[in-house]
């Protein structure tokens, strides 16, 4: 069906492949797999508000939710999370779709305001539902693995899945009927476009995808309260800018906005991956010591500063405006 | 079996009558005109028939079904295509990609739709701009595209709405062929339209409203002879 084969990515995925073969490191497949897992995140929001324009300051409601389901699973009946995992997309779907039937006639900031409410609304809920979710205390599981491995392949699987799904997505008539409903809604009713259909169409690819994410952060990390994946500023926002730093409305803008915010953290949280802590030892500056609590706690900061330099400057993300960064940073001249 | 017609339409905006009992019949392939001064409801009409509004009260009937209500969408795929006054191109799309997107009312395959597309595009003249993204053509491109774009959706019948503004002497010209192209081409046609002597020139028949009423309908010459249409387009001084 494909005219040309997508060698770029065949070689890419062929290298993350091999990864695991030869680097055993556990925190850098640990940060690897934050990477996918963003990934995954970053390009689900982007189908739902890059391509079809609606956007969703609540995506943390679909990833707590797949999050709940595979927790829920296994904490209640016993199931292997892995089930949880096959459950994850479709809860999150569950959740979403009364969600988009009920709020898609509202338009614009009024949209984005109601997914807001329910990213609170789930958050809430999981909090006062004790008996059922644990409340505040939430949930622990234990692994499937000990190894960091089968995790890897498992999120790298899930990015296969997504960004195969957004290239057939968008050289189709669903790409084309997504990108007019962004573009200009009442033009595109007028062209035969059914906007409702078309967007919980949309939306459930999206909340599918995010809820995958969610059920595997449940696998992964063994733990979750309402806090922590119903989190606004930790995913529904994160979500948001790993795809405005990428690029918005791009196949792989996320998948580089990914890179960039995981490293950005880890770069601030490690303090500059351990150098100042070294410093420090070695030279039991007091100074060093206190400018390493500074850091570790900076990537917020510099995650605020990162976005007004992307929206200030490369509108597009850096994929969108990759020959204006080419041009401008690499001194790469146009070729004829 | 009437081929379109619009039976004592009501459009109410809280107070305001927008159209008042507008009805009047179109015969298929004829290029029908809907005159009246600003404000006078043509846009409102326009919107009912397409789906934008429900009526308050009234009938819309397209082959022998009615219509009123029914989702734009809908009316669309029933063979019903509109323009819209107030230009509304796919702008980051490129020209192609808003006919081609136009195209999949009709068609499913990608293929097809770029089919479809090119055919449009060449009928319509824009084949030279296909790759230009929608927001930086000039008016006169917009405008060809909105008609491009409802041409691609294969409409039994046409609704243009004031496509010929904002054009300057040659565009027009070019823009009155485009439409007699169309007309040939088997699609019957609803026009509004300001400039006097482009609708005078194209429609079979004329049907002017004011304050959303009708005032008069015939042929051209007869419209422009009517009493009341030079009283609301002149005002009773010089009547």
């Amino acid at each position: 069906m494909l005219k040309k084969l997508p060698i770029a990515e065949m070689i890419a995925l062929a290298v993350f492949m091999a990864i695991p073969f030869f680097m055993k490191d556990n925190y850098f497949l640990h940060l690897l797999i934050l990477f996918l897992m963003w990934v995954v995140i970053g390009s689900s929001w982007n189908i739902f508000a890059g391509y079809t324009g609606q956007v969703s300051f609540g995506h943390a409601a679909f990833f707590g939710a797949g999050a709940y389901a595979a927790g829920l699973l296994a904490h209640h009946f016993g199931y292997s999370a892995w089930w949880g995992m096959a459950l994850g997309g479709p809860a999150a779907v569950l959740i979403g779709l009364p969600f988009g039937i009920i709020c898609f006639p509202l338009r614009g900031a009024y949209f984005t305001l109601a997914s807001l409410a329910l990213n609170l609304i789930l958050m809430h809920v999981a909090t006062i539902a004790e008996n059922f979710t644990g409340g505040m205390q939430g949930i622990m599981i234990m692994p499937a693995f000990v190894s960091k491995i089968p995790y890897y392949y498992i999120a790298l699987a899930m990015v296969v899945a997504i960004l195969a799904v957004i290239n057939l997505v968008v050289r189709s008539k669903f790409g084309y009927y997504f990108v007019s409903i962004r573009e200009d809604q009442d033009a595109a009713e007028s062209l035969g476009i059914n906007s409702t259909l078309y967007k919980n169409i949309s939306l459930g690819i999206s909340v599918f995808f995010t809820g995958m994410a969610g059920s595997l952060y449940m696998n992964y990390m063994g733990f979750i309260d309402p806090s922590v994946v119903f989190s606004l500023s930790d995913y529904s926002i994160m979500a948001i800018l790993v795809a405005i730093v990428g690029g918005v409305g791009t196949v792989y803008g996320p998948t580089v906005g990914a890179f960039i915010m995981v490293a950005v953290n880890e770069f601030f949280r490690s303090g500059f991956f351990g150098l100042l802590g070294f410093i420090g030892k070695r030279t039991g500056s007091p100074l060093v010591s206190k400018a390493l609590d500074f850091v570790t706690h900076a990537h917020v900061l510099v995650f605020g500063i990162l976005v007004i330099v992307v929206i200030l400057y490369l509108p597009k993300g850096v994929v969108g405006d990759w020959e204006k960064i080419k041009r401008k940073v690499l001194r790469v001249r146009p070729t004829e | 079996m009437s081929f379109f017609r619009v039976e004592k339409l009501v459009k109410t905006f809280g107070g305001l009558t927008a159209v008042n009992e507008v009805s009047f019949e179109v015969k298929e392939g004829e290029i029908f005109g809907l005159i009246g001064p600003n404000g006078a409801g043509k846009t409102t009409l326009f919107n009912m028939i397409s789906g934008v509004y429900v009526p308050t009260s009234g009938k819309v009937i397209y082959k022998d079904q009615e219509i009123q209500g029914v989702k734009p969408y809908r009316i669309c795929k029933m063979g019903v295509g509109r323009t819209f006054q107030v230009v509304k191109p796919l702008g980051r799309m490129s020209v192609r990609d808003n006919v081609i997107a136009a195209s999949f009312a009709r068609v499913n395959s990608m293929k097809e739709a770029r089919d479809n597309a090119s055919e449009i595009l060449d009928f319509c003249g824009l084949t030279s701009v296909r790759g230009t993204l929608a927001k930086s053509l000039p008016i006169a491109g917009r405008k060809r595209l909105e008609i491009a774009r409802a041409m691609a959706t294969r409409p039994d019948l046409l609704l243009l709405d004031e496509t010929a503004a904002g054009l300057n002497p040659t565009e027009l010209l070019s823009a009155i062929n485009l439409i007699h192209k169309i007309r040939k081409n088997g699609t019957t046609i609803i026009i509004i339209e300001h400039i006097m002597h482009v609708i005078m020139s194209i429609s079979d028949r004329i049907h002017a409203i004011n304050f959303g009423q009708t005032i008069a309908e015939g042929t051209p010459k007869d419209v422009a002879a009517n009493q009341a249409v030079i009283e609301a387009y002149l005002g009773t001084d010089y009547a």
